[in-house]
């Protein structure tokens, strides 16, 4: 086909969304890294130049560490059940069986109800006299303070994040099974192979990449929680569920320290940088078409 | 077949108590806000079905919250977000997918990579980037909602969608409008977006979606109670009414009936499982 368009024709196109990729994108990048340099706490209009001094403070924090321990824990607490259970029942629901429909929209309903209102309303499941504390008591146990007591806190605000993704990784996987062509689990009925070999030897093999895939996205996503936090410990108590986005929000705006915050930013940048990097060129090749 | 019916039961048992446990924090929120002053809500056992029945908590809450100024700020950013997505992203999508011009690699890879850059962890520049163009709503409430949606205007992933979009159409299309005497703009707006619709539609939905539950941008931004979105405003109702949770968990299911009512329209658009991926995480 010939060039109907004219010399400038492309650039006009992408020209409005690289403007605001650049403004919003690409400047706040390397200004992340450029503000960890700077002191803001004496004056926010006029930063002073300090090199690496806010990285040494957040190296020197206990804190720092205590928030990395705890998106560790939100890793391994969140991503293995995020990544198993949801196939299990992709399984399960990917067979001729009634009410299919209604199933995943029930599982599928917290992905799109606002995190704010399923924070609350595990809040109210968690409170001190509150449901889940009466099962616990029943169960002539003490009651627990899921969201009051240090030891117990990260954990309760780990369900909500994996209550609330369940659905979502649920779909991916039935999109995945798909794909699966039909012989070869006929193959296995002739073998006689049961549920779980049939399972085993058949879809995990065949829907490895979705596996992958999905592992990097609710790694990903379990670094960039927020909201459930803020909603319902604001990192307490003792800092026993703070993570790194909601450190860096509180350093930022509450305690104004800019540039400790940015340092903090920086070390979430390089971390889902990485995740993102190989999820990308290892798991959505084809759909960049790379 | 006997052990096939038990198999399918099992099946059944299953999903039917993950579909529960899905709904139940939910439903123990709507319990609760149907439950009258004479009803203590922390009884043992607890009640799921209210013995004082009473609407008093949802006129209540609906009395002392401005969620109808809510839904038209939300209505507001998470059109404009969609509007703006729409426009932009197919705009850039065009030339990616059908011409050929000098550093359309590095654009492509430029693009490529702001999804590896999570918006949590630039936010604070962002922030003063936005402070700087006077996008905030001490300026003006049009300044405010600018500033709400501007950085979210636009996303990698929708131009990928536009591009992928605009190379399944056949050449011919092009071929044809040429010979018609059409230009470059009147190909891509009246030949080519309509042929796009499908796919402009899958992104409309899921940009709304993000947009209307996004948290921890606005609750940065905003300073005036008059520009909360839904999420904003709900999560200040823990504030109004620290510890009455019949008017807390009426207004966050007052909050969520429009969502509930877009996912149902649009269920087969998340549940089919054609638009993997589509919501971010």
């Amino acid at each position: 086909m010939f060039k109907y368009y004219g010399k400038y024709a492309p650039y006009l196109f992408l020209f409005p969304a690289i403007a605001i990729l650049t403004v919003f994108f690409f400047i706040p990048f390397f200004q992340t890294f450029f503000l960890s340099f700077f002191d803001y706490t004496n004056n926010i209009y006029n930063a002073n130049y300090i090199g690496i001094e806010n990285y040494a403070k957040l190296f020197h924090n206990p804190i720092f560490y205590k928030v990395m321990w705890n998106t560790f824990l939100y890793l391994i607490g969140a991503v293995p059940i995020l990544v198993i259970f949801p196939l299990f029942l992709a399984v399960l629901i990917n067979q001729k069986i009634r009410g299919v429909t209604l199933y995943k929209i029930l599982i599928y309903l917290p992905v799109i109800v606002s995190i704010v209102v399923a924070a609350i309303a595990f809040k109210w499941l968690y409170a001190d006299q509150g449901i889940l504390n009466y099962a616990v008591t029943a169960l002539g146990l003490s009651p627990i303070g899921w969201l009051t007591d240090p030891k117990y806190s990260i954990w309760s605000v780990i369900i909500v994040t994996i209550w609330k993704g369940i659905g979502y990784y649920m779909i991916i996987y039935l999109a995945a099974l798909m794909s699966v062509p039909n012989e070869l689990y006929e193959a296995c009925d002739i073998d006689g192979a049961n549920f779980f070999k049939k399972h085993l030897t058949v879809t995990i093999p065949h829907i490895m990449p979705t596996i992958a895939l999905v592992s990097t996205i609710s790694a990903i996503s379990a670094m960039k929680v927020f909201a459930e936090i803020y909603v319902m410990t604001k990192g307490g108590p003792l800092n026993s569920s703070k993570t790194i986005v909601y450190y860096i929000y509180e350093r930022a705006f509450e305690n104004l320290d800019l540039g400790f915050a940015s340092a903090m930013a920086v070390v979430l940048l390089v971390i889902v940088m990485i995740f993102s990097f190989v999820n990308i060129f290892c798991f959505e090749r084809k759909k960049y078409d790379l | 077949m006997k052990r096939e019916t038990s198999f399918k039961i099992i099946t059944h048992i299953i999903l039917i108590t993950v579909s529960l446990l899905s709904i139940f924090p939910f439903i123990w929120l709507i319990s609760t806000s149907l439950k009258g002053g004479g009803e203590n809500i922390f009884a043992y056992p607890p009640q799921i079905i209210p013995t004082d029945f009473t609407l008093e908590n949802y006129t209540g809450v609906w009395k002392k919250v401005n969620f109808i100024g809510y839904f038209v700020n939300s209505m507001i950013v998470a059109g404009g977000t969609v509007l703006l997505n729409l426009i932009l992203s197919a705009m850039a999508g065009y030339p990616l997918a059908r011409m050929e011009f000098k550093g359309k690699k590095i654009t492509f890879f430029a693009i490529l990579a702001t999804i590896m850059i999570p918006f949590q962890a630039i936010m604070l520049p962002v922030y003063l980037i936005t402070l700087k163009l006077h996008l905030t709503d001490n300026v003006s409430n049009t300044a405010g909602f600018l500033g709400l949606i501007m950085p979210f205007a636009v996303s990698a992933f929708g131009i990928f969608l536009m591009r992928q979009a605009f190379l399944s159409i056949p050449k011919e299309m092009e071929e044809a409008a040429i010979v018609d005497g059409c230009n470059v703009w009147q190909i891509f707006w009246k030949v080519l977006l309509p042929m796009i619709k499908p796919s402009l539609a899958v992104l409309a939905i899921f940009t709304f979606i993000g947009s209307w539950g996004e948290f921890l941008w606005p609750s940065i931004v905003l300073t005036k109670e008059a520009m909360y979105t839904l999420p904003v405003g709900v999560n200040n109702l823990q504030g109004m009414f620290s510890s009455n949770w019949r008017f807390i968990a009426a207004g966050s299911i007052l909050s969520t009936i429009p969502i509930l009512i877009f996912f149902l329209a649009m269920q087969r658009y998340f549940i089919s499982g054609e638009n993997e991926g589509a919501v971010k995480g």
